[in-house]
């Protein structure tokens, strides 16, 4: 194939990846969306193929195989509550490719004895970088999150120095490299395994309650790494679909990081969880009023509306399925049922929806915090279920709480709510929740399916 | 070769732009879904790898080529097949009972 006949199929693959974004727009057409991108990805693939003849396709072909198989075994087999541990790994796996990439393309001109063209050298040095970091960064968020490793924000002193020394440390070898007349390959091994280094310090202080922005922010990275790769081997699919997951990144980021009311610098830097925090007002004094199922089945068959708000305990205790029973049951009683869903709820964006949709919930009755927030004074009834921070007024009413600022559920608003829980310990930010003394609170402990089940026993004899 | 960069520059520039456009209109329902779906778009890198995996430039091109590969193709081939699995689940229709 000729190139400009390449280049306009090559187009067609990138218009291909953007309607698959656009129709990401509406869970109607979401489905085709994502297979019109994967389409553009085969055609891509071919294309390739086609254009640049390869010596072997052994080596293709071997790296087609076992990475294929490898990834739809994985698609196929994880479980939708390990879906950020799953994100985290495929966004260090493409990270990783764009270093490789970056790296092979390097070696061939060291091998060849070529010259770097100055605008490839820079690109290739950033995506080495980028890569590198991605790489290893996506490894320390799957640990974390697969709980491989502590989920605590792991620090020691002048951490920050450190990874500056690094970060410049880096720079000034890729500065070096582009402007010499010929790169070397002892520095770009050097620049390779500071790059790594610089991905585990990173993401080590950061706490496992902001993952999901850890986890946003790695996938933009992932993309700008590619957009990098495409610089260096001159192709502009890489470039304008880098672009695009790069965007898609960084608003994420920048979603999550509103819905906790932190700036992005403070969730990277600020080493938030690493210590148990304690909210300026103590507990102590206060009791929770405990409830029993029973109790809680006669509040709901008599409420006209109930509001739901899950949180990641109730996907942990494989709650869902009971959870829709007993909206069921509740809604053929003539009760109202919607589910409140912040925006961190899950370990990811959107991961609450995705479980609870997994369960059948219709995704019609799942409104987000903005969308909800002003029902819950009319609300006769709350059910929170293993969620904790993003209900605590103290981030409305106490200056001295950490998460103080952050924009919650307003479930205190509600008539009753009642709130099932494992004990009365905190929660994953290690904070005090003053919603569980409320006088209109009510506590029903124990593991969130075995109460569910109870209140869907107990309900069906109502 | 200025003018290839800066194509690519511009090319960048704009599509950067089209992606927050783009992704704004994604409801938060499908968060997740958008960000495996993403990601599996950046496994266009597979392009890079596979141009390097069939050049034969000796044994260290080959295992890095073979690398890229494999990275890129868990990314495409995983990230594509995990999204539609999620998708699916919201396709189902909000009356349909599954009991």
């Amino acid at each position: 194939m000729s190139g400009p006949l390449v280049q306009l199929l090559y187009l067609g693959a990138a218009i291909c990846f953007v309607l698959g974004l656009k129709w990401l727009s509406s869970p109607a057409t979401a489905v085709r969306g994502n297979r019109v991108s994967g389409f553009g990805m085969l055609m891509a693939v071919v294309i390739t193929l086609l254009s640049e003849p390869a010596v072997s396709y052994t080596v293709i072909i071997a790296g087609v195989v076992v990475g294929g198989g490898l990834g739809l075994w994985m698609a196929r087999a994880v479980k939708m509550t390990a879906m950020p541990q799953m994100v985290a790994l495929l966004n260090g796996l493409g990270g990783g490719a764009s270093l490789v990439v970056g790296s092979a393309e390097f070696m061939k001109s060291e091998m060849l004895g070529e010259h770097l063209l100055l605008d490839t050298s820079i690109a290739l040095h950033i995506a080495v970088l980028i890569g590198g970091v991605t790489l290893t960064g996506s490894v320390i968020a799957f640990a974390k999150l697969q709980e491989l490793m502590s989920g605590r924000a792991i620090t020691f002193p002048l951490q920050k120095t450190l990874n500056a020394v690094l970060f410049l440390g880096a720079v000034t070898i890729a500065v070096f490299q582009v402007t010499q007349p010929e790169s070397l390959l002892g520095p770009f091994l050097v620049l390779v395994g500071v790059a790594l280094a610089l991905g585990v310090l990173l993401v080590i202080p950061i706490g496992g309650a902001d993952m999901p922005v850890v986890i946003s922010l790695l996938n933009s990275y992932s993309g700008i790494a590619a957009a990098m790769t495409g610089f260096v081997i001159r192709n502009e699919v890489l470039i304008i679909s880098g672009a695009l997951v790069g965007s898609s990144g960084i608003i994420l980021s920048q979603i999550m990081c509103k819905a906790m009311n932190r700036s992005l610098a403070n969730v990277l830097f600020g080493a938030f969880g690493a210590t148990v925090q304690i909210s300026g007002k103590s507990a102590e004094g206060l009791t929770a009023r405990q409830t029993s199922a029973d109790d809680v089945a006669v509040q709901l068959a008599y409420a006209q509306s109930v509001i739901v708000v899950p949180g990641y305990g109730l996907a942990v205790a494989q709650a869902q399925h009971v959870l829709r029973e007993l909206a069921d049951l509740a809604e053929k009683k003539g009760v109202t049922v919607k589910y409140a869903i912040h925006p961190v709820a899950g370990r990811m964006p959107g991961h609450m929806n995705v479980l609870l949709a997994e369960a059948n919930v219709p995704y019609d009755k799942l409104f987000d915090m903005d969308e909800i927030n002003s029902e819950f004074e009319r609300t006769d009834l709350v059910l929170v279920i293993g969620a904790n921070d993003v209900v605590n007024p103290a981030a409305r009413t106490d200056p001295s709480s950490p998460i103080y600022g952050m924009p919650i559920l307003n479930v205190d608003y509600a008539k009753a709510v009642v709130v099932l829980k494992r004990g009365m310990g905190a929660g994953f930010a290690g904070i005090e929740n003053e919603l569980f003394f409320n006088p209109k609170t009510a506590m029903l402990f124990g593991d969130a399916k075995q109460s569910l089940t109870k209140l869907v026993a107990e309900l069906k004899t109502l | 070769m200025l003018e290839t960069l800066i194509a690519g520059i511009v090319i960048f520039t704009l599509s950067t732009f089209l992606g927050v456009e783009l992704i704004h209109r994604v409801p938060s329902t499908l968060h997740t879904p958008l960000m495996s779906g993403a990601n599996a778009i950046s496994g266009i890198t597979v392009v890079g790898a596979l141009i390097m995996a069939g050049a034969g430039h000796g044994w260290i091109s080959n295992v890095l080529g073979f690398l890229a590969v494999v990275f890129a193709m868990v990314n495409v081939a995983g990230g594509y097949v995990v999204t539609d699995r999620m998708l699916q689940m919201f396709k189902r229709k909000p009356t349909v009972e599954a009991e």
